[in-house]
């Protein structure tokens, strides 16, 4: 789902990035947040929420709703819509509050 | 702690226009925001703008933030800018907390403090608005226009205003397959020059027209409209099913000025200024003395409108604390005819309704 061919911006998509989403190795982009490059892959759900368990995506996009929130290299709440994908990162869909370590 | 003439609270349109105004007069500013580049939601602006010259007409929102970096540049040595930083509190004794990235957390004595937070999206309410592939328009214009991915393939636009046509068209042009824009009012809310581009691309805007529910297992599916009488009441039997995978949510911004309430700020509900505003003079100085607002955060306009405030408010505060510019008077006065204005039209009228209830 990603933009091939656009009229007046050029996406910069040089350098791979791989990572692994609930156990499966995935490919993003340097530069791009956890949440967009989850979301090129088709990837909707990040999370469920606190005490209905409803599926979450993202909201906002700009880091001020919280629905994104995952859980990163074990990190829970992690607001995947501001934070950039990283090479190796653990990213894992996050069920309720999620926990301290 | 560390100490700062003129601390710009957000590096979006105004704050980055307050720090231009306030470092040509002479006074040291800190800009702190929360993201890692500065620019706001500039960055996904790919449409020109409108107003005049002076809030560069005719060029892209997404070319501007490079414009203003370059001007404020020529005064680098009075610039500290600190991205990736949050500001979590402004106190009653003058103190801002901030944190930066994760773990650096410090406090800040700021002479003077210009909030240019700007706004967030509203929300609406229908059965399971929760679901994935239901988004802020913002948001999907930050996911097409800066990580270039596309949102899904079929939207329903939810809202005709200026945000709902123009992120409409951009899903367009990225591709995407805009079935319908809708929206509660009996009239169109944005430009009639953007309506009537998207009804040329063969997509109908449907007003008088509001979501009864969305529709979906684990994402969005199908979404359900149905039509509203003059009083806003849905009428049975009109309901219309749209196949989508997307919905966006362009149902206005409200300002996001927690930090001025908690400062102690007078604050005031102005339906006309999208929500909960400072009370303010006309330099943009709040009712607490040296702390000022600019751009949405004081109300939500538009873009251009955000610049000319943050100018007057920079101008204003290093004045304030004694970085009174030699053209004080002239550029003050130029602001504030820029922002006449720009408040002419219709949608001027409205503001100028809103500034009314807080002028002090």
């Amino acid at each position: 789902m990603r933009i091939k061919e656009h009229p007046i911006l050029k996406f910069n998509k040089v350098k791979k990035i791989k990572f692994v989403f609930n156990g499966r190795e995935m490919e993003g982009y340097e530069g791009e947040t956890i949440a967009a490059a989850l979301h090129a892959q088709g990837v909707k759900v990040l999370g469920k929420s606190l005490f209905l368990h409803r599926p979450r995506g993202f909201y906002c996009a700009i880091g001020n709703c919280s629905s994104c929130l995952m859980t990163v290299n074990g990190v829970a709440n992690v607001k995947t819509c501001i934070t950039d994908l990283e090479e190796g990162m653990i990213v894992e869909t996050q069920d309720g509050k999620g926990v301290i370590v | 702690m560390k100490q700062a003439d003129i601390v710009v609270i957000g590096g979006g349109p105004a704050g980055l226009c307050a720090a231009i105004s306030a470092a040509q007069s002479g006074a040291g500013v800190l800009i702190i925001d929360k993201n890692k580049n500065l620019g706001g939601q500039l960055i996904k602006q790919t449409h020109m703008f409108f107003g005049s010259e002076k809030q560069y007409a005719s060029t892209r929102g997404i070319d501007i933030p490079e414009i203003l970096m370059k001007e404020l540049d020529k005064y680098r040595e009075k610039v500290e800018i600190k991205t990736n930083s949050t500001a979590l509190g402004l106190y009653e004794d003058g103190i801002i907390t901030v944190l930066e990235k994760e773990d650096n957390y410090y406090k800040i004595e700021p002479k003077a403090v210009i909030v240019a937070t700007g706004a967030y999206e509203k929300f609406l309410s229908f059965p399971n608005n929760d679901l994935p592939g239901i988004y802020g328009a913002g948001a999907v214009q930050t996911l097409m226009n800066v990580h270039g991915v596309k949102p899904g393939d079929r939207v329903l636009m939810v809202g005709a205003g200026n945000i709902g046509l123009i992120v409409s068209y951009q899903l367009m042009q990225a591709g995407v397959e805009v079935k319908a824009i809708i929206d509660a009012a009996p009239k169109i809310g944005g430009y009639l020059v953007h309506a009537s581009k998207i009804r040329r691309m063969g997509v109908p805007i449907l007003t008088s027209h509001t979501v009864k529910e969305a529709i979906g297992q684990d994402f969005l599916e199908k979404a359900v409209v149905w039509e509203v009488d003059e009083r806003f009441n849905p009428i049975p039997g009109t309901e219309v099913t749209f196949d989508v995978d997307v919905m966006c949510i362009s149902v206005g911004l409200t300002p996001l000025n927690e930090l001025l309430a908690m400062r102690g700020c007078q604050m005031k509900y102005v339906p006309q200024l999208s929500g909960l505003v400072p009370v303010r003079n006309e330099n943009y100085e709040t009712s607490v003395e040296n702390i000022f607002v600019a751009g949405d955060a004081s109300g939500v306009e538009e873009a251009s409108a955000a610049m000319v405030e943050g100018f007057l408010a920079g101008l204003c505060a290093a004045a304030k604390i004694g970085y009174k510019a030699d053209d004080f008077d002239d550029r003050r006065k130029d602001y504030m005819n820029q922002l006449n204005n720009l408040r002419s039209g219709p949608a001027g009228s409205h503001i100028l309704m809103g500034l009314e209830q807080i002028r002090r």
